[in-house]
């Protein structure tokens, strides 16, 4: 880098020793207290993997069956963890595939570190094999990206790449290494980076923001508080608990926000946006002050933005300013880390029970729960329903399991039915809804928390986007338990059509192959359920096997999730069939 | 959509290979035309400054700075409308020297302050500095002369508010 500077550096430092630039990129690892990598080999980035062989025993390689496999692998585990996930991939095709997983982990504010080879330096721009231009493509991608090119600039860089990749709001990062950076020999010395020049991870928390906040929230009638991942990532639980449980506040949660509220919690009223729950969709058009706590107002929480909320006072608690005001004008943002700021502002908030407001959520929750819930969970009809699959691992997991999603319908139904007890329990793709992330993010959640039931739970269109991945899972023999809830259509897609396009069903319906051949051709026990009385012992089948586990449910063809916001409508217009 | 005026974004930089196109796809991803640009060292040591010009509205200019400000390598990014800058273009016209002792020429060069700054057998080449009307305006003039070639830079410009940029710098270490 040109600017040395950048990196202030007040951390420890090690003696230099004389190693190769391949060596000294697992050493960066180790430092960053990484001890599992997902990746895939190849031509530009085997000096790396040639150390990785001799570094097995401290740093474990996962072989995924395809790049992009490791990046949601790296994300599953990141998710659940709160670590940085790494992923790594050779020049060209193997760094192209990374791009879907790193554009995922950008808008999910994912922390993770890409490393990926590319040309020898002298070949930079001669359309070399396997060459591609990996910065320029991930650049609008990435948190932040570099190539490396001279081997001296690998611990700087590596070192850099963990702290903005884990600090502030997270997010990918990528470092591209060129061969001779990797073979070259340097005197290596780590230092951890603490700051970089230009960059602030974390606004300065200003104490007139908070006061004007507790003012707002201490003469609300009817406030309502609508929480996101900013509460995960900032480990926060606790003093966001403390807090809605002080001032008595009605809590909804987004997709991202899943978890960081136990389910049962009194204060819990479900999930925002399209396909959350009728009454806080409802009501955010009538809280008086509505306060948004680490999210980010994505168009799938707030509908037509004219008429969202406008009623209410608007607080926004969020870590990146860019997000003040970008898609609703608040009244007040408190800037910082909701860690700081909420337990900041818990001694300015009066205690609080807001009895009849909170009442009128239970309100909506009855109307929802005889007009739809009940239909999900208790059907009378023949067909199986997704929801009742969700209602039988919740009564085998306890809700202590980690749930992971894929996109689409049986998204939004494990969203809104699984059952969590703890945080950093959802793992789903949320901003970029990437088909085919489930099943490789399964596989890093469970390698994450290796002590913890993982169910991932997925459609019969994106398990086939990363089918593949079961070969990770046969070699790795990772213990997660596989759910697909096969409906033979890409249902969401085929909701939309029977709903907005007069049910013409254009390539939504899916022929598919036998899945159970299909797992245990990869040696992967597996068991189809197409009738409800044999589904409960299945799912417990599935829960008490202590290897990974493939079910398949064959439920009802054209069924519908609701309540739904359709696209360009108000959150009140939330719709109940 | 509000309404769009022209805005001089202003971004100071620490000076890195690839920063260009990270500001870039910020404007294309919300398909913002950047009308001009130009990159120079600026008056801190180490710390280089862009300077876009775009016609957006100021709830665009807000949120891009936001999106500016997010980079890593960004130190500082402001917005400023016309009136907030003193700004100037640059522009060099090539005509043939059989026009270089025609009276109107040496008139129209006076009145815009345009210097002759070389002199060849063959062609004269004349440079202006100003508005990007005022440089319009000479370029119409000069067209009927038969323009053997014309460039024109992006804006450059200072503002009248300040931009404190050392005590920025000195607040992030």
């Amino acid at each position: 880098m040109e600017t040395q500077t950048a990196v202030a550096s007040k951390a420890t430092t090690n003696k230099a020793v004389h190693i190769s630039g391949a060596e000294a990129v697992i050493k960066c690892l180790l430092e960053e207290g990484v001890d599992l990598i997902y990746g895939y080999p190849g031509g530009a980035i085997m000096p790396i993997y040639d150390e990785l062989y001799k570094y097995q025993d401290k740093l474990q390689h996962v072989l995924t069956r395809h790049e992009q496999g490791a990046t949601h692998s790296a994300q599953g585990f990141a998710r659940v963890t709160g670590k940085v996930g790494v992923a790594m991939a050779t020049s060209g095709p193997g760094a192209t595939n990374l791009i879907t997983g790193i554009a995922d982990a950008q808008i999910d504010s994912t922390p993770m570190v890409c490393i990926t080879g590319q040309v020898w330096k002298h070949l930079l721009g001669s359309d070399a094999f396997q060459e591609t231009d990996i910065v320029g493509i991930s650049t609008p991608v990435t948190k932040w990206n570099y190539q490396i090119t001279d081997a001296s600039e690998i611990p700087e860089v590596m070192a850099k790449a963990f702290y903005i990749a884990r600090s502030g709001r997270p997010g990918p990062v990528l470092i591209d290494i060129t061969k001779n950076a990797q073979v070259e020999t340097f005197d290596f010395e780590y230092k951890k980076c603490t700051s970089v020049r230009s960059y602030k991870a974390k606004p300065t928390v200003d104490v007139n923001q908070l006061k004007a906040a507790a003012k707002l929230i201490n003469a609300a009638k009817k406030p309502m508080i609508v929480f996101g991942q900013g509460v995960i990532l900032g480990e926060a639980e606790a003093e966001f608990k403390a807090l809605i449980e002080k001032a008595g506040i009605p809590s909804a949660w987004t997709i991202l926000g899943l978890s960081a509220l136990p389910t049962e919690h009194p204060l819990n009223v479900g999930m925002v946006g399209m396909h959350g729950n009728y009454g806080p969709n409802k009501l955010t058009n009538e809280c008086d002050v509505l306060i948004a706590i680490g999210m980010r107002f994505d168009d799938r929480v707030t509908g037509n933005l004219d008429s969202y909320a406008k009623q209410a006072k608007v607080i926004h608690f969020e870590i990146d300013p860019a997000e003040v005001d970008k898609n609703v004008k608040t009244d007040v943002a408190v800037l910082g880390d909701v860690k700081d700021t909420l337990a900041d502002i818990l001694p300015m908030i009066d205690a609080n029970s807001h009895t009849d407001w909170h009442q009128e959520f239970k309100d909506y929750d009855k109307i929802e729960f005889d007009k739809v819930i009940k239909g999900d969970l208790y059907p009378s009809k023949d067909g199986l329903t997704m929801g009742e699959v969700l209602k039988e691992i919740n009564n085998a997991s306890k809700g202590d399991a980690v749930i992971v999603s894929d996109v689409g319908q049986h998204q939004m139904i494990a969203c809104r039915y699984a059952k969590f007890n703890q945080s950093k329990s959802n793992v789903t793709s949320g901003g970029l809804g990437t088909m085919g992330f489930a099943l490789p993010a399964a596989i890093g959640a469970k390698m994450g928390v290796p002590q913890r039931e993982v169910v991932a739970i997925i459609g019969d269109g994106g398990y086939q986007m990363t089918i593949q991945e079961l070969g990770t899972i046969f070699q790795t023999k990772v213990p997660v338990k596989i759910v697909v809830l096969n409906n033979e259509f890409l249902g969401m897609v085929r909701q939309w059509q029977q709903l907005f396009f007069d049910k013409r069903y254009a390539s939504t319906e899916l022929i598919n192959p036998d899945f159970i051949t299909i797992a245990k051709g990869y040696h992967i026990e597996a068991k189809k359920v197409t009738k409800r009385e044999d589904l409960a012992a299945a799912v417990e089948e599935m829960m008490a096997s202590k290897d990974a586990y493939f079910l398949e449910v064959a439920v009802e063809k054209e069924d519908n999730v609701f309540p739904m916001i359709p696209s360009g409508a108000s959150v009140s217009d939330v719709r109940l069939s | 959509m509000e309404n769009e005026r022209t805005y001089t974004i202003s971004v100071y930089t620490e000076n890195n290979i690839g920063l260009l196109n990270r500001l870039s796809a910020i404007f294309l991803k919300r398909h913002i035309n950047i009308e001009s640009m130009t990159v120079s060292k600026s008056e801190i040591d180490d710390v280089h400054r862009f300077t876009f010009v775009v016609n957006i509205s100021e709830a665009q200019a807000r949120k891009i700075i936001g999106q500016i400000e997010k980079q890593i390598e960004v130190i500082r990014a402001f917005y400023h409308t016309d009136d907030e800058v003193i700004y100037q273009e640059s522009a060099l016209f090539k005509i043939s020297t059989e026009h270089l002792y025609d009276e109107e020429i040496q008139d129209k060069l006076k009145f815009r302050r345009a210097n002759i700054i070389t002199i060849t057998e063959h062609y004269f080449v004349i440079e202006s500095s100003g508005s990007k009307s005022e440089i319009d305006k000479l370029y119409d003039r000069l067209k009927p002369y038969g323009l053997m070639q014309f460039v024109r830079s992006g804006r450059i410009a200072i503002t009248r508010p300040k931009m404190a940029i050392s005590e920025l710098l000195q607040e992030f270490n």
